[in-house]
């Protein structure tokens, strides 16, 4: 990854306006409270929450990076590996178990999806991909809960999920938020060196530039494929049972799958350290946005202030923070 | 030309159909010897690039199938591998238009190319090195992009990531696309290199018959899914109707086109 000037001045700005705009806010208008304790309380929530986006987006970009496909089907994996691992604890299975057995059975479900899918699809165009994807997308969706039922589980994997105070009592966070940070850190620290580092996460890369050329050079399609469904699986169960704890598992959860949406044009479809910027920055400015900006405007801009965001990214940068350049000869 | 029963590369009599209708090759057969260069010449559509994917199978990703016929290579039918078997084994294919990984620098092209050796990282370490060495221009680039490298740099490129496959055999498509006739003598003149130094054996499927069959040991020329005419390069270089129809010269000046004599001379060639 190559910090170019500009995306450092992007995110200096996007921090500067994050701090002044409140600040201004709370100064000039009376119904809007401001005090730095309650400013960082608020932005370390949204951060912390951008950490669970940015799990999500991952799946996104391991797929489009390998294939250049935009998978739609990733937040029907989140709710199928979290179904699945409630599924298996209510069986009776121990807690260790499901998660290694779910596991597996996003394995077979990569194995799955490149055979019956994928295999016969190679050398088409990417929206045809793109297609079979929502197809995916759906029949996951219907599977998971034929199999294991539709009503609202509760998944509880023995994090706390009580509020604690940090900073002498002054910011309140919420230790199980911090958690899924640590995890989402590590898991983003691996699959950056992966790609970047070893010989597969190289021919993943290539496999994602042309299939063809892939093909000539020897790099089986079918492996890669495989490895890069399971490895977006096993990053699905990890948001999956972030969510699923934070939620309860429930159809809902295939639905975040449109909150890493903006959080993809933010950071790059390509990028992993850019997902979980993107998901830092996105998390960040929609709940100071939420606190400060909306009870001038009457409110409720949380739902749609990220999509407005990335709507602006895409007019100024449309290869997102630390995407690739779309590359263009003269 | 042969040694023992088999030649190194055989094609025998194949036939190519594409989306299971459209007839491209009509049974074409040729040999490459081992260390050898053959040039396989012809205009577009004539099937050359058709008949070095079936060899590479590459065909099937575009839907082609091999319908009749088959390739031996070292005396083994390997129609039916996948690409990657076949690169294994020790053939690999540079594709028309050179191909390379825009998003990868030049060095993790090259690197690409050793995705099927297990020899470790030494061994794939010095032919990155021996790679450079051919084409020095790459070891300059090597940390750019590929995407915005030149064309005879990706050109380079392309041939240097099939080299690090440690291939004995290379099916080399239209090396001198879109690239100054300057730059393609310098693409050939490593080329030749490659196969005296390092014993590949090449099969290359060119339009620009001149320079092919200076660097080639033998000929190929396909016209509308057929061989319609074979031999040594300087054979077919000295040859009448080549070096009127490919090579654009001819000891009686110039013709005119509507000369009804000369055309019935080609089309009476090539049927």
């Amino acid at each position: 990854m190559r910090l170019e000037r500009d995306v450092i001045y992007i995110i200096l700005a996007s921090l500067l306006l994050m701090v002044a705009i409140p600040w201004m806010a709370g100064t000039l208008s009376e119904d809007i409270f401001f005090e730095w304790p309650f400013f960082f309380e608020v932005a370390i929530g949204g951060l912390l929450s951008g950490v669970m986006y940015s799990l999500v987006a991952l799946g996104f970009v391991l797929i489009f990076k390998a294939s250049g496909v935009f998978n739609f089907a990733q937040g029907a994996m989140v709710l199928f590996s979290a179904l699945t691992l409630v599924g298996l604890n209510e069986m009776g299975l121990p807690m260790w178990l499901s998660v290694i057995v779910t596991l597996l059975v996003m394995l077979v479900l990569a194995i799955a999806i490149e055979r019956v899918v994928l295999r016969s699809l190679v050398n088409q165009e990417h929206i045809i991909l793109f297609m079979a994807t929502i197809g995916i997308a759906y029949f996951l969706d219907g599977f998971g809960q034929t199999i294991w039922g539709s009503e609202v589980k509760n998944l509880d994997i023995g994090f706390s999920q009580e509020p604690g105070f940090y900073f002498d009592g002054l910011i309140l966070i919420n230790d199980f938020d911090l958690i899924a940070a640590v995890i989402a850190g590590i898991l983003v620290i691996v699959l950056a060196l992966f790609f970047q580092y070893t010989r597969i996460g190289r021919a993943l890369r290539a496999v994602a530039d042309d299939h063809q050329a892939a093909l000539s050079v020897g790099i089986p399609l079918k492996h890669i494929w495989v490895i890069v469904w399971a490895v977006a699986g096993i990053v699905a169960l990890v948001a999956g049972i972030m969510w699923g704890s934070k939620l309860g598992v429930q159809f809902s959860l295939a639905l975040i799958a449109l909150k890493a949406l903006p959080v993809l044009i933010l950071g790059g479809f390509t990028s992993v350290p850019g997902a979980i910027i993107g998901g830092l920055l996105i998390g960040a400015g929609e709940k100071l946005a939420e606190v400060f900006i909306a009870p001038m405007i009457g409110g409720g801009i949380e739902d749609w202030f990220a999509y407005m965001l990335a709507l602006a990214f895409l007019v100024f940068r449309p290869q997102g923070l630390f995407g690739e350049k779309i590359i263009e000869r003269v | 030309m042969t040694d023992n029963a088999h030649a190194f590369l055989e094609v025998n009599n194949i036939e190519v159909i594409y989306d299971h209708v459209i007839l491209v090759l009509k049974g074409v057969s040729l040999e490459v010897p081992k260390g050898g260069i053959v040039a396989l010449l012809g205009a577009n559509g004539a099937g050359k690039s058709t008949t070095l994917k079936a060899i590479s199978n590459l065909l099937g990703a575009e839907r082609g199938d091999v319908t009749k016929g088959n390739i031996l290579y070292k005396g083994e039918a390997v129609e039916s591998l996948n690409p990657s078997d076949l690169v294994r084994r020790g053939v690999v294919q540079v594709m028309e238009g050179r191909h390379c990984f825009e998003h990868l620098t030049i060095e993790e092209n090259l690197l690409t190319g050793a995705y099927t050796r297990r020899d470790g990282r030494k061994a794939i370490a010095q032919s990155l090195e021996m790679i450079y060495d051919y084409f020095p221009r790459l070891r300059e680039r090597r940390s750019s992009q590929a995407g915005y490298t030149s064309g005879g740099e990706q050109q380079m490129c392309a041939i240097g990531r099939a080299m690090l496959a440690q291939p004995e055999m290379i099916l080399l498509d239209e090396p001198s696309m879109g690239l100054a006739p300057q730059l393609v003598e310098e693409i050939f003149e490593i080329v030749k290199k490659l196969n005296q130094n390092e014993g590949v054996s090449f099969l290359l499927a060119e339009q620009n018959t001149n320079v092919a069959l200076r660097y080639s040991d033998y000929g190929y020329i396909m016209e509308n899914g057929r061989v319609v005419m074979e031999g040594n390069a300087k054979e077919l270089s000295e040859n009448e109707d080549v070096k009127e129809f490919y090579l654009g010269i001819s000891t009686e000046g110039r013709k005119s086109f509507r000369d009804v004599k000369n055309y019935r001379r080609r089309k009476r060639w090539l049927s």
